[in-house]
C-alpha cells in the first residue's frame, strides 16, 4: 500500500518535472535586447527559427513582429501578410505614408517590390526606430523617410502643407493599447484628405469586441464602401478603403494575378487566396456611435465585451 | 449654553458641512477637467508623455496662483456668499474652452511647430483661468471652515483629505465611466452646470444663515 502510494508520489513529481521543463522550453526564447523607451519596453528575443521584437508589459510579452534570420525577406505573420491585400486596390503604389514602424517589414517589402517608391514612416517612439534598424534589418535609403512623430500631429502638419500620398498604412495600434485619437472620424477625415484621387488606405486593426461595431461605422462614415479583410483563426482585420471608390472585384483578381507571383515566392505573401476573404459587406451593427475626437473610448470598449 | 450659544452651534454645522461639500465638488471637477485635458489636446498635439507634462504643470501652476491668490482674497471679510462667486466664475471661465477650444488649438498649431510648446500654450489658454479660480477654493475654505487659530491644523487636515478624496474620484469617474457615456464637451458642460448650482447653493445657505 505504503509502495503504491510512494509510486503515485513519485508520478506526481515525474509529471511536475515535465511541466517544469516544458515552461523552461517556451522561455527559452533568448532575450538578445532590450531597450526602454518613454513608451514602453521593448524586448528583441531569439529562438531557433525567428528573432521577434515585443512590447513587455511585466512579464508578459506580445510580439509585435517577428523575422526569420535565416530568410529576412519572408513575411513572418499572418496579419503582417495580410497587410499586402491593400496593393490589390492600388497595385502600383508612388508615394506611400506609414503611421508605425515596427521592425521595418512592410516597409522592407515595399521599398524591394516598386523601386519608384517613396515611403514615409511615421513612429512616435525613437527607441522603435533603433531596435527596427539595429536587430531587424529595417533598411534604409534615399527611398525611405523616417519621422520620429506622433502620428496625429504628422497628419495635420502634412495636409496643411498639401502632401498627397496614394498609399496610407495605419499600423499603429498594439494588442496592449490603442492611442485613441488615431481611430477617430476626424483622424480619418484628414486621412482621406491626404489621399489622391487614386489613394488607398489600408489599416491593419482588430476583428474582435465591442469595438468592432464603433469602428467600422466610423471607416464608413468617412469612405463609404470599404473593404473588410479577415481570416479564420486571427484577431485581426484589415480595412482597406480609397479615397472616391474602390475597383470592382474584377479588377482586384487581374492584380491578383498579375502581383501575384512577386509576392508569393519570396514574400510568402499569397494574394490570390486572399481574393476569397475580401468582403465590402457590412457585417456589424450600425446602429452604434461613431468614434470622434469627442467620443473615442476605444481601449474601453475593445476590452470590456 | 443657553439659546444663543446653540443657535450658533448649528449655525457653524450648516457653515462646516456646505463648505466640505462644495471642496469635494471642486476637487472632483479639477481632477475631471484635468483628465480630459489629454483629450482635448490629443488630436493636435499626440498623447506623448510631454503632452501629459504639459498638462499638469498647467494645472499645478494655475493651482498654485489660485492658491495665493485666494488665500489673499479670505483676508476680506469672508463669506459664504462671496465664496460661491468662485464657483460661478469658474464655471463662466470655461465656456471659451467648451466653446472656441478648437479654434485655441487650431491658432496654436499653426505658430507653434514643436508639439511640446503647441501643448503648453495651448493647456495654458484652454485651462488656466478656470483651474486658478477653482485653486482659490481651498484656502478660501479653510478661512470659513477655522473658528479658532489652535484647531486651524486639524481643521485644514480634513479639508485637504475631502477635497484630495473628491480629485481622486473625479479622476476615477471621469477616466472610467464619463468618457464611455458621454462626449468630452458634454461632460464639461455638466461640471460647469455643477458650478453654477454650487453658487446657488451657497447664495440659499447664506441667506438662511443671515435670517437665522
Amino acid at each position: 500500500m505504503k509502495q503504491i502510494q510512494r509510486l503515485v508520489q513519485q508520478k506526481y513529481w515525474l509529471l511536475f518535472l515535465a511541466c517544469l521543463c516544458a515552461s523552461q522550453t517556451a522561455l527559452a526564447d533568448r532575450v538578445v535586447h532590450r531597450e526602454k523607451s518613454l513608451y514602453r519596453n521593448i524586448v528583441v528575443t531569439d529562438s531557433s527559427d525567428r528573432r521577434c521584437l515585443a512590447f513587455s508589459v511585466k512579464r508578459q510579452k506580445r510580439n509585435q513582429t517577428c523575422m526569420n534570420p535565416e530568410k529576412p525577406d519572408q513575411v513572418v505573420f499572418p496579419y503582417v501578410r495580410m497587410s499586402f491585400a491593400g496593393l490589390l486596390a492600388n497595385p502600383e503604389p508612388r508615394h506611400a505614408m506609414m503611421i508605425g514602424l515596427g521592425g521595418g517589414t512592410i516597409s522592407n517589402v515595399l521599398t524591394a517590390l516598386y523601386p519608384n517608391l517613396t515611403i514615409d514612416l511615421v513612429e512616435i517612439d525613437e527607441a522603435v526606430v533603433k531596435v527596427a534598424r539595429d536587430y531587424f534589418d529595417f533598411r534604409e535609403s534615399a527611398q525611405t523617410n523616417v519621422i520620429v512623430q506622433d502620428g496625429r500631429v504628422f497628419t495635420r502638419r502634412a495636409k496643411m502643407q498639401g502632401k498627397k500620398y496614394d498609399m496610407i498604412i495605419l499600423d499603429a495600434y498594439t494588442g496592449d493599447y490603442i492611442p485613441e485619437h488615431l481611430m477617430t472620424r476626424e483622424f480619418l477625415q484628414d486621412i482621406h484628405d491626404l489621399l489622391t484621387p487614386d489613394g488607398v488606405v489600408i489599416a491593419n486593426t482588430f476583428a474582435i469586441s465591442r469595438l468592432y461595431d464603433h469602428e467600422s461605422q466610423t471607416y464608413a462614415s468617412v469612405f463609404g464602401e470599404f473593404i473588410n479583410f479577415k481570416m479564420p483563426g486571427t484577431g485581426n482585420r484589415v480595412v482597406i478603403a480609397a479615397r472616391e471608390s474602390l475597383p470592382a472585384n474584377s479588377v482586384l483578381r487581374d492584380n491578383a494575378d498579375r502581383l501575384g507571383p512577386r509576392l508569393l515566392e519570396p514574400y510568402d505573401v499569397d494574394l490570390v487566396r486572399y481574393l476569397s476573404y475580401l468582403d465590402r459587406e457590412a457585417d456589424w451593427d450600425t446602429s452604434k456611435a461613431l468614434l470622434t475626437d469627442q467620443y473615442s473610448p476605444a481601449n474601453l470598449l475593445r476590452d470590456n465585451d | 449654553m443657553n439659546g444663543p450659544g446653540l443657535e450658533s452651534n448649528t449655525h457653524s454645522r450648516l457653515v462646516n458641512w456646505s463648505v466640505l461639500t462644495l471642496a469635494f465638488t471642486s476637487g472632483f471637477i479639477i481632477m475631471s477637467i484635468e483628465m480630459l485635458g489629454g483629450r482635448i489636446l490629443a488630436p493636435y498635439f499626440g498623447s506623448s508623455i510631454y503632452v501629459w507634462g504639459s498638462i499638469i504643470t498647467v494645472f499645478m501652476v494655475a493651482l498654485a496662483v489660485g492658491y495665493l491668490t485666494g488665500g489673499h482674497l479670505s483676508m476680506m471679510q469672508p463669506r459664504l456668499s462671496k465664496y460661491g462667486f468662485f464657483f460661478v466664475a469658474a464655471a463662466v471661465t470655461a465656456i471659451p474652452t467648451i466653446a472656441f477650444g478648437d479654434n485655441m488649438m487650431d491658432w496654436v498649431f499653426l505658430r507653434l511647430e514643436d508639439p511640446r510648446y503647441g501643448s503648453l500654450v495651448a493647456a495654458t489658454l484652454l485651462f488656466f483661468i478656470p483651474t486658478a479660480i477653482l485653486g482659490m477654493i481651498a484656502p478660501y475654505s479653510v478661512r470659513l471652515l477655522v473658528e479658532e487659530s489652535h484647531h486651524s491644523g486639524r481643521i485644514a487636515g480634513g479639508l485637504y483629505f475631502v477635497s484630495t478624496l473628491g480629485s481622486a474620484l473625479g479622476t476615477l469617474f471621469t477616466s472610467f465611466y464619463l468618457v464611455l457615456w458621454l462626449e468630452i464637451n458634454q461632460i464639461l458642460i455638466t461640471m460647469a452646470l455643477i458650478l453654477v448650482l454650487c453658487f446657488v447653493a451657497t447664495q440659499i445657505i447664506d441667506r438662511k444663515l443671515e435670517r437665522q
